[in-house]
């Protein structure tokens, strides 16, 4: 098969319509994940997972294989790489407005410093903006959530963990 | 052993402690009595799993003789897993599932932040990755112990007396042997004289918040870097194994 003539710029086009399984308003370049591409002989995509026992990690690899192939490029190798290691820093502004607007409050910036501080968070609503909200839980329905309560407006919202 | 031969045994190692505290955790799954436990458990033992897998797919690598992550989990018999005597301990009440779990971790942590700054660049891009979750969970079971010892009359007596007995299994974290020795020489490893200063002083400084007491000195245990483990361990590596040598070769 002949590869059609395709440069860097193309496949991270491509690969923006890629979503995040777990949180598929996000795309996986949103995310912040894809951190090479290289175009040769065929095409390597070198992706950074986000917590190691992600199960989201291999269906996300198979999806860019797959998203690659539809657009008729046969050989697509996913590399896994592990430095710099991906915290939620890496998620793109736009990224962080569309968890906004989907209801999900955006990670506080500052990765893993300021995940080392104990003090209380104040975590905004998406919703009403509101600062007056409340823990549920500190583990919710997927590894990098938590589940907050606003208690102006009385929405229950999940908050992104920083990382 | 060359000093590449002792890195392959070293990472494997790293692997065993992962998947040893993954797998007792997984144990847990679905038995927690509230819902925001049972998803931290399940999320932190998916995440140990996880380094697990990358530390073995490493050492299959360096070997070079075809082996994969899961010929090292479920095709070696107990005596080959090198992974610590405290990871192995059964899962007993809340409060032994979280000392063993803090014991380890801020002894964990500290032993990856250290290997972040080791020469072989692929073992510091892992320990990089896992140690962002190990912070978490160290935060996450600190606070439970606080919670614990600082509760209830109840809660403060079963949570010192999972001090004292899983404190016996803590010396064999620090007693350097060769594949320590030729880490620190070699590849500007952990130091674990270093490692243990810290981890006495972050373990007591908890320990003292939860208005519990350090253990008296005490006789400590060892074996599991050796391979000879207790009594428990036999049974755990019997279930993990138990589907792929029932069903060898199966997939999902």
């Amino acid at each position: 098969m002949v590869e059609p003539a395709v440069n860097r710029d193309t496949i991270l086009g491509w690969l923006a319509d890629v979503p995040d399984p777990e949180i598929p308003v996000l795309t996986i370049m949103d995310l912040g994940i894809v951190r090479d591409v290289e175009c040769g002989s065929g095409v390597v995509v070198s992706l950074a997972p986000t917590y190691s026992g992600c199960p989201a990690t291999e269906v996300i690899e198979s999806s860019v294989i797959a998203a690659l192939q539809n657009r008729g490029i046969a050989n697509v190798t996913v590399k896994r790489v592990l430095s710099p290691p991906w915290t939620t820093d890496w998620i793109s502004d736009i990224g962080r407005e569309k968890l906004r607007e989907y209801g999900i409050a955006p990670p506080e910036r500052g990765a893993s410093k300021r995940a080392l501080l104990q003090g209380k968070r104040h975590i905004p609503c998406p919703r009403c903006t509101s600062e007056n909200t409340e823990l549920v839980s500190e583990f919710g329905s997927t590894a990098c959530k938590a589940s907050y309560r606003c208690t102006d407006c009385l929405e229950p919202f999940e908050y992104f963990k920083c990382i | 052993m060359t000093p590449e031969q002792s890195l392959i045994a070293y990472v494997l190692r790293l692997g065993d402690n992962a998947l040893v505290l993954g797998q007792r955790m997984l144990e847990l799954v679905a038995a927690y009595p509230e819902l925001e436990e049972e998803l931290a458990n399940a999320n932190f033992a998916l995440d140990y799993i996880g380094q697990a897998r990358m530390f073995y797919s490493y050492a299959g690598e360096l070997e070079g003789a075809g082996r994969s992550e899961d010929d090292f989990a479920y095709f070696r018999p107990e005596h080959e897993f090198k992974n610590l005597l405290l990871v192995e301990q059964p899962n007993g009440h809340f409060g032994d599932t979280i000392v063993r779990q803090l014991l380890f971790d801020v002894y964990y942590l500290a032993l990856l932040k250290a290997l972040t700054r080791c020469s072989d660049r692929r073992l510091a891009e892992i320990a990089a990755r896992a140690e962002k979750e190990v912070r978490y969970h160290l935060r996450h079971c600190g606070q439970w112990l606080v919670r614990l010892g600082d509760g209830t009359e109840e809660s403060h007596r079963k949570a010192q007396q999972s001090l004292d007995e899983l404190w016996r299994f803590t010396g064999e974290m620090f007693a350097a042997d060769p594949l320590d020795d030729t880490l620190l020489a070699s590849f500007d490893g952990p130091d674990l004289g270093a490692i243990a200063a810290g981890w006495q002083k972050d373990v007591s400084a908890i320990v003292e918040e939860a208005t519990l007491s350090i253990p008296q000195e005490t006789h400590m245990a060892s074996g599991g870097k050796q391979g000879k483990h207790t009594e428990h361990f036999g049974y755990l590596v019997a279930e993990m194994q138990s589907a792929p040598r029932t069903y060898p070769g199966a997939t999902w």
